[in-house]
């Protein structure tokens, strides 16, 4: 194994403390992230809220807590249903070009091509304009859009496998094109997806947030970091924490996974890879 | 030659230009079209109402009626005929002429059947339309109404001419002191003075109305001076920057939006009364005041506007109270609480009382399931078919306690004393006995805690200190701006 790079470890303690941060908010806040107190308003950070309060009195740094638990809850589950829809569909379509079913390939990736063809911003609104405003469909939403990433990925990546001696010793062997798949092709390929799936993952907060802040996303009572920043909008030139925080914890929890994909690149090249592989046959 | 006389000429008329201000007024929301007597839409009202259309009488800013178009008139002593008697020498701004025949025109489309016109009760009373010579009009009633001349006051009985009415949707045509020049669409609409007014001359030489919905470019607009009245200011939250600030004038009004937590009295458990005075003790109108609306707005107890002179304070019949909400959610059956929906529509306002009213009612049990919606759907699902527990909304026509006699309104209130009370109120004649009627149909709706009352909503008025003469308070949605002027401009 190789090093682990600079980028990989500040991505890495990054993510790791947002994910702490979230898990934490299942046992503890400072606050309940519901309770109003309109007399404690607008309290500027402090020793008693250190990211002070917002135009109901709610405490931010508790609201952020959740709010960060919430965004990656719906982005992890997003991105799950990307994959594990998506992978399935671009290995099938790869083995069946490379088995002579090209129509299949065709009609799945065109298929793909169209869910597509839409931004996943505007895919979203029209999913939740449809059938409500709400983490779930938000969840759909963006996990339809993760689809044809995916998909694309694995089918690329298998077609250039699908050509490997190995392949061919396995499918001599009589091995079907479902078994190689999952027994050679997907290992091979799993990789390039982890670092697909981490650059998702900080796409997908965004999206959560950006739905959140039009309203379609996470509903209130419970707290979202893209409703917070809407809602602190018209309170920016007087009470500019109430967007700091929440704002902030967005940059820095795609910045971190960003880096964290990036890093994971550098370490699981695949060039690297190919070339160690090279060596074993050799 | 002539080209020099007529480039002087342009030069002059050009400083003219110059010397008349155009007032730059900020709205929040544009107008679907501009012709009140088919839309329902308040934000048609909030351009042409006095400026473009007028009626045979006027609403002023207090709520009072004026004369308009009718200078003055005469009523039978029975109170069914009124005969109107109109200003001479009026023209449209096509320059056709007004006369008693635009006024039998206006209502007689008005309250045709195919008419589209939001309020035809204006005009359903009316009998007959006699002309008894070009300026001079009577209308007779089916019985006395105390509110007609109120009625036609109201942007959706302005007059308008035959030759022009069926294009006002997007070219209005009116007598008023201001002429439509152009709109432009998700932007602006101009108006410019009308040089032949039949009136008191406006002392503005037109108003650009410009729509801006977004709270914080309405913020950084006025700032940066690009709006020189807002009249209803978007953000309650933003107002006290205004107010330290030297340049601004902030006037805070009322409107005449009772803003309730419309219940469905039709559904269980709200078809329970003994739920619905729980709910009343549970709110705490002082927390979703300052919560929601920084302190700027008046609590109400009652379905009436508080600066009306009937209005009677019911704020003190249910009390905030939890002791006594949970007792009543016990004698009600539901000492467990249950779960209901809160439907919101999008303003500011609905949403911030909203989330308010989740945690109050969530004291006594009641837990709230919030539903954020637009418009479309809201209307869709709430008001047409009724499909909904709770939600917040302003009722901002005024003196519409009246919907409470409709039992397929949404919130479907049906008893048939508080009708009898509305009836009454319809052919009473007697002012004293109107006064008393209101002040009882106040107190019964109160009572049965129909639907949550919470706070009349507050108008917002910020403007540039040299503009003077604007509305403080909107008796109807209204931005008249005849006696509105630039201090130190002409």
């Amino acid at each position: 194994m190789r090093h682990l790079s600079l980028s990989f470890i500040i991505g890495g303690v990054l993510t790791f403390i947002f994910t702490f941060i979230a898990i934490l908010s299942f046992f503890w806040t400072p606050y309940d992230v519901e309770a109003i107190n309109i007399s404690g308003k607008f309290a500027v950070p402090g020793l008693d809220h250190i990211m002070g309060t917002d135009h109901f009195g709610r405490d931010i740094f508790s609201m952020v807590m959740v709010g960060t638990r919430n965004a990656i809850a719906v982005s992890l589950v997003a991105v799950g249903i990307g994959m594990i829809l998506g992978v399935p569909l671009g290995l099938w379509a790869a083995g069946s070009r490379m088995n002579g079913g090209s129509l299949i390939d065709e009609i799945l990736m065109r298929g793909n091509d169209l869910v597509f063809a839409f931004p996943s911003l505007l895919m979203a609104i029209m999913i939740t304009a449809v059938f409500g405003p709400g983490a779930i469909n938000a969840i759909i939403a963006i996990g339809i859009f993760n689809i044809p990433v995916f998909a694309r990925m694995s089918r690329g990546g298998a077609l250039s496998l699908w050509t490997r001696d190995y392949i061919m010793a396995a499918r001599v062997a009589g091995k079907g094109m479902m078994r190689i798949s999952y027994e050679h092709i997907l290992p091979n390929i799993l990789n390039i997806l982890i670092v697909q799936a981490t650059i998702q993952f900080s796409i997908a907060i965004i999206a959560e947030a950006s739905l959140s802040y039009v309203g379609l996303g996470t509903q209130p009572p419970n707290p979202s970091l893209g409703r917070m920043l809407n809602e602190a909008q018209t309170m920016i030139f007087f009470a500019p924490w109430l967007a700091w925080f929440p704002g902030g914890v967005i940059v820095a929890m795609v910045l971190g996974l960003n880096l964290m994909g990036d890093g994971l690149r550098d370490m699981l090249d695949p060039k690297l890879k190919k070339r160690k592989a090279g060596d074993v046959t050799a | 030659m002539k080209k020099i006389g007529f480039l002087l000429l342009f030069y002059l008329t050009s400083r003219a230009a110059a010397f008349a201000v155009i007032l730059n007024v900020g709205l929040q929301l544009e107008p679907p079209n501009l012709d009140p007597t088919s839309g329902a839409a308040a934000a048609i009202d909030e351009v042409v109402y006095g400026n473009i259309f007028e009626g045979l009488v006027r609403i002023d800013k207090d709520g009072d009626v004026q004369p308009g178009l009718a200078l003055f008139w005469e009523v039978s002593t029975d109170g069914r005929s009124y005969i109107f008697h109109l200003a001479e020498g009026v023209k449209f701004h096509d320059g056709s002429d007004f006369d008693a025949e635009d006024v039998k025109f206006s209502f007689n489309r008005a309250r045709a059947k195919n008419s589209t016109n939001a309020k035809k009760y204006i005009f359903a009373p009316i009998v007959l339309i006699d002309i008894l010579d070009p300026l001079t009009i009577m209308i007779t009633l089916d019985h006395a109404r105390p509110d007609f001349l109120f009625n036609i006051g109201l942007g959706d009985a302005v007059i308008v001419a035959p030759e022009s009415a069926a294009g006002n949707a997007f070219n209005p045509v009116g007598t008023g002191p201001f002429r439509f020049k152009k709109w432009v669409r998700g932007d602006r609409v101009e108006l410019i003075k009308n040089d032949d007014y039949w009136g008191l001359e406006p002392r503005l030489g037109g108003a650009t109305f410009k729509f801006i919905p977004d709270p914080l470019s309405a913020y950084t607009a006025m700032m940066a001076g690009d709006i020189d009245t807002f009249p209803n200011y978007p953000a309650p939250e933003n107002l006290f920057l205004f107010d330290r600030d030297p340049r601004f004038d902030v006037v805070v009004g009322l409107t005449a939006g009772e803003t309730i937590l419309a219940t469905n009295n039709k559904r269980s458990p709200f078809d329970n009364i003994l739920v619905r005075k729980a709910m009343a003790h549970a709110i705490n109108r002082k927390e979703i005041i300052n919560g929601a609306m920084f302190g700027n707005a008046a609590p109400i107890g009652t379905h009436f506007a508080p600066n009306h002179p009937d209005y009677v304070d019911l704020t003190g019949l249910y009390p905030f109270d939890l002791g006594k909400a949970r007792a009543l959610m016990k004698d009600a059956g539901y000492a467990n609480g249950f779960e209901a929906t809160l439907k919101l529509p999008p303003p500011t306002y609905a949403r911030r009382t909203g989330e308010l009213i989740a945690v109050e009612l969530g004291r006594i049990g009641i837990k709230l399931k919030i539903e954020n919606m637009e418009w479309a759907q809201w209307i869709d699902q709430v008001l047409r078919n009724r499909n909904f527990d709770l939600t917040v909304v302003s009722h901002v026509e005024p003196m519409d306690i009246n919907i409470y006699a409709n039992p397929n309104y949404y919130f479907g209130y049906d008893n048939a004393d508080f009708q009898k009370i509305i009836s009454d109120i319809d052919q009473s004649t007697d002012a004293a006995e109107t006064s008393r009627l209101y002040k009882e149909a106040e107190r019964k709706i109160a009572e049965d805690a129909v639907n949550g009352y919470l706070f009349q909503l507050g108008k917002f008025g910020v403007w540039k200190k040299e503009v003077k003469g604007m509305w403080a308070n909107y008796p109807i949605r209204s931005n008249d701006l005849r006696d509105v002027y630039v201090e130190g401009a002409d």
